[in-house]
């Protein structure tokens, strides 16, 4: 009497919301044992704030793990199990810094960032929830696609405008509110990726027409250059109008990328190649902040006084060797700017190559887990944005700790979920709920277009 | 749209794998290089707080980390530390570390890869990882004599004292004054250390130069021991060969109306004097006039095959000494003038100490180096000093050697070193008085060896200026009784 032995049409994605729960308490684990560790590193026993931080966590984690349940009951389950673990190693290396950094650093004028990244995390966790509730279905975001284009640019002029734009350590791309300072890049980043993949979706069969075919790879048309040359044009403009290396190398990287998946063809990312190739040997000639992160980057030891940073972050890593020092036990506080910019050579002088090397997988899990949900999504659009999503992630991953880690030139960009910063965090959550949105509406099985087929009556009379 | 996403995994793929091998790199490949870098101020604060290892001199530490109790746990300190700051060097948090303490800095910090098992060990049984141990080859004997020589000479005297066993190389006594405290830039109050190297850099004395081994200047008559080799090999002479003597050398008119005398108008016993009596009186028209017939080429190989043109020494700062500034082609006069270690000879003690060592050791120039053995936590031996000679080629034959030391021990009996003389030792010297300008004093030098007939020790004092009034300097008088009592001290008479 197993109704349903054989009636099951086809395969029905299962749930996984247990496994992610028991992944989700690996990742609180990890949390509180970072934060614990840090004090016993640091001033020889647990810290006072160890059951406030747990609680928090712990809450933090039922209470996504309840919103997926309820609202998003088919989405991916590994996705938040790494996101929680990166957050939690973010706080606990925060705290840390802020252990080591509170006479030391800025000056003398170093305030204790820890608490405000919980509340950020919080915060970041709201967005999450509310995404995963509001957007019910990501489709429904094809509709805004000019709307997210717009506040896109309207959230990247913003810094520029007088009064509340800010100008921090050369790059123009803060802005405050009262008490509050906030990175638009962070959300113009999402505009863009909904902008893009709706657009696309739109025009890409007209992008993939192929004009001439040289060495094998089909190049596109002339006349079908506009929409790239624009994106590279905005690109360049951040470049220039507030110096931010690794946004622009971001926005464009993303944007070529999202037009070589809407139209297969590989010719786009030749063009997009040659493009990004001129503009950085525009921005090598045209900018000194360019040609000076260039020559930094080769050349850090012939001035010691002025790449300070980079040469401390290169030390810590050096110092922390394959095992790293120990939470607690090294001096990343002697690396400007080690609680954002530079969390990752912390991370690298504390828990070492190993400890780096997990963190770099876990950022490689997320990608190919947003890579995966974009391969079974079911709609281009959802396709795109998720890819979307994903590669920018893996972009910025690359750029940042590359950079950091003198693989490449160094650019401003945060290490999502590690980095402290409130704008960024918040962000990466939105980015989260909007990627497990569209994996809970690819995984969830079809729905059932009539009831009849599940009655065993009407089987019966079969001849 | 699946093929598209499924190259850029293959691409976010490649991405991240450059991420972890460059990772690798840095953290593994180029570790080590960036731990060594000036100014890594983690890898300065872990060597400062830890149990660095002790340099000894005859067993006894002359520099050694004592428990301080405070943020940085050990505290560096010099048991004597004027005497042994040429060699020690000094151990700052600021400054880093100097001679020793910076060439040995591996082994007394405990990261050199040869203690790998000790740290090991140290990590898994959780004990506090301790450097190696350093023992130099002086003899604290010679050591304090050489010092206190020089230091009767009055506060103001600048000069040095180097002394080699011949037979191997081995420093025996290095010794300079004025010296300093390297407690003084040790110390753990990052003020008062500023403000000592502040003085210290800034003195005019120079009290961080080490004299014996980085400074060079024009070694004098103690150079004719050179010219006298080259003589013994290039002119087939004999100690009672006979050489030109007299009041002055006039080169024939090759040289225009320039003439080289002999120091206060002597005429070195005659016109025609033997070898052994020119070396003897130290006579400038013998030598000069020899330094004529051997010619620039010659000459200059022959001090090269005793040194000079290149530092031998490993482990602390040293300068080559020379023979002629690089690419000069002598005149006659100038060339006269070198043979007598003027004009732009210049040498460093240690350089003449190396002189005197060759013709004690039968000809052979050993390279001098001044760690005996360097040692782990447990002293027990990681690595002895193996001696070898500076060149396959010898400076001179045993037998030219022995003619030379013959005639070093005459100068000794009866010619100007008579006070290097030890009742019961056949010792063999020769002085030098170097003039440099008018306005500053002459450097007195003397170069010794000593048994003649199987020498265990060779030295070389350089008194650069003293509180002694301009006419009483000389070689002989100034620089010979440190040389004697040095030579005591080592052969323990």
């Amino acid at each position: 009497m197993s109704s349903g032995l054989g009636s099951s049409p086809a395969w029905v994605p299962r749930k996984r919301r247990g496994a992610e729960l028991v992944l989700l308490s690996m990742s609180v684990v990890i949390g509180i044992a970072a934060y614990c560790a840090v004090g016993l590193g640091v001033e020889g026993r647990i810290p006072a704030g160890v059951a406030k931080l747990s609680f928090s966590l712990a809450a933090v984690a039922v209470a996504t793990h309840l919103v997926i349940r309820k609202v998003a009951p088919y989405a991916d389950p590994v996705l938040i199990p790494l996101v929680v673990a990166l957050n939690g190693l973010g706080l606990a290396m925060i705290y840390r810094i802020d252990l080591s950094c509170e006479d030391y650093c800025l000056g003398g004028n170093y305030e204790p960032l820890a608490n405000a990244q919980l509340m950020w995390t919080a915060i970041g966790l709201i967005a999450f929830a509310t995404v995963l509730i509001v957007i019910r279905d990501h489709r429904r975001l094809q509709a805004y696609t000019f709307t997210f284009g717009l506040a896109a640019i309207v959230l990247l002029l913003l810094p520029l405008i007088p009064g509340i734009g800010q100008d921090i350590r050369g790059a123009k791309i803060w802005i405050r509110l009262g008490p509050f300072s906030f990175q638009p890049g962070e959300a113009a980043k999402i505009c863009l990726a909904i902008f893009f993949a709706g657009y696309l979706v739109v025009k890409r069969d007209a992008l993939a027409l192929a004009g001439r075919r040289i060495a094998g790879i089909d190049l596109p048309r002339g006349r079908d250059l506009g929409p790239i040359l624009v994106g590279w044009g905005i690109s360049i403009l951040i470049l220039v109008a507030q110096k931010d290396l690794g946004s622009s190398l971001l926005f464009f990287g993303l944007f070529v990328v999202m037009l070589y998946i809407a139209t297969e063809r590989p010719g786009w990312l030749v063009v997009g190649g040659v493009l990004f190739a001129a503009g950085s040997y525009f921005g090598y000639v045209a900018f000194g902040h360019v040609r000076n992160r260039f020559d930094v980057w080769l050349h850090p030891f012939s001035d010691p006084d002025n790449n300070g940073q980079i040469i401390n972050g290169l030390f810590g890593l050096a110092h922390g060797g394959i095992l790293g020092r120990g939470w607690g036990l090294g001096s990343p506080e002697l690396t400007p700017f080690s609680f954002s910019d530079f969390i990752a050579s912390a991370f690298g002088e504390e828990l070492g190559l190993t400890g780096i090397m997990a963190i770099l997988v876990i950022y490689g899990l997320i990608v190919e887990r947003g890579l995966r949900i974009a391969l079974t999504c079911r709609d281009a659009f959802g396709k795109l944005l998720a890819a979307g999503l994903a590669v920018s992630m893996a972009l910025q991953v690359f750029v940042v700790i590359g950079g950091v880690t003198r693989l490449i030139p160094l650019t401003g960009l945060t290490t999502p979920f590690l980095a402290q910063g409130g704008s960024s965090i918040v962000m990466n959550w939105a980015i989260i709920a909007l990627l497990l949105r569209i994996s809970d509406q690819t995984r969830r099985p079809a729905p059932e277009v009539s009831s009849f087929e599940s009655d065993e009556a009407t089987q019966v009379v079969k001849l | 749209m699946n093929k598209p996403i499924r190259n850029l995994a293959i691409a976010c793929l490649a991405l991240f794998a450059a991420l972890l091998l460059n990772v690798n790199y840095v953290q593994f490949v180029e570790a080590d290089s960036l731990n060594s870098k000036n100014g890594n101020r983690r890898v300065i604060d872990e060597e400062f707080s830890r149990d660095r290892g002790s340099i000894l001199v005859d067993g006894d530490p002359v520099a050694e980390s004592v428990k301080s109790g405070d943020q940085y746990e050990y505290q560096r300190k010099y048991a004597e530390p004027g005497l042994y700051a040429p060699l020690t060097g000094f151990f700052s948090y600021i400054y880093g570390g100097a001679s020793i303490e910076r060439s040995q800095n591996a082994v007394l910090s405990g990261s050199d890869n040869r203690l790998f098992v000790n740290r090991v060990v140290d990590l898994l049984s959780n004990a506090q990882p301790k450097g190696g141990s350093v023992e130099l080859t002086i003899n604290s004997a010679a050591q304090k004599t050489a010092a206190s020589g020089l230091e009767a000479l009055g506060k103001n005297t600048k000069g040095a004292v180097v002394a080699l066993d011949p037979r191997t190389g081995a420093i025996l006594a290095s010794v300079t004054q004025p010296s300093y405290d390297p407690n003084r830039l040790a110390s753990h109050d990052l003020n008062k250390v500023e403000a000592a190297w502040k003085e210290l850099t800034g003195d005019k004395d120079q009290p961080m130069i080490n004299r014996g081994t980085q400074q060079i200047l024009p070694p004098g008559s103690t150079f004719k021991l050179v010219t006298a080799a080259a003589a013994l090999k290039n002119l087939k002479l004999d100690p009672d060969s006979k050489v030109k003597g007299g009041t002055t050398l006039d080169f024939g008119g090759r040289a225009g109306s320039y003439t080289l005398g002999n120091e206060n108008g002597s005429n070195c016993g005659g016109n025609s004097i033997t070898f052994e009596q020119a070396l003897n009186v130290s006579c400038n028209v013998s030598f000069g006039s020899l330094a004529d017939k051997i010619g620039q080429d010659k000459l200059d190989a022959q001090a090269e095959l005793f040194g000079f043109g290149r530092d031998y020494l490993e482990g602390l700062p040293g300068s080559s000494s020379r023979f002629t500034a690089e690419g000069t082609d002598l005149d006659v006069a100038q060339l006269a003038q070198s043979g007598i270690g003027q004009y732009e000879v210049a040498a460093s003690p240690l350089q003449m100490a190396m002189v005197a060592a060759g013709i004690a050791n039968d000809g052979v120039v050993m390279k001098p180096y001044v760690v005996k053995t360097v040692r782990e936590p447990n002293l027990q031996v990681l690595e002895k000093a193996e001696p070898e000679a500076i060149s396959d080629t010898p400076a001179m034959s045993a037998a030219d050697s022995a003619k030379l030391r013959q005639m070093m021990v005459s100068t000794v009996e009866r010619g100007t070193a008579t006070s290097a003389r030890i009742s019961g030792v056949d010792v063999g010297a020769k002085t030098g008085t170097a003039q440099s300008t008018e306005d500053r004093p002459p450097y007195a030098w003397f170069v010794a060896l000593a048994p003649a007939d199987n020498p265990t020790v060779a030295v070389a004092v350089l008194v650069e200026s003293s509180d002694t009034a301009r006419n009483e300097i000389a070689g002989g008088r100034l620089a010979g009784p440190i040389a004697r009592s040095v030579i005591e001290a080592v052969l323990e008479k």
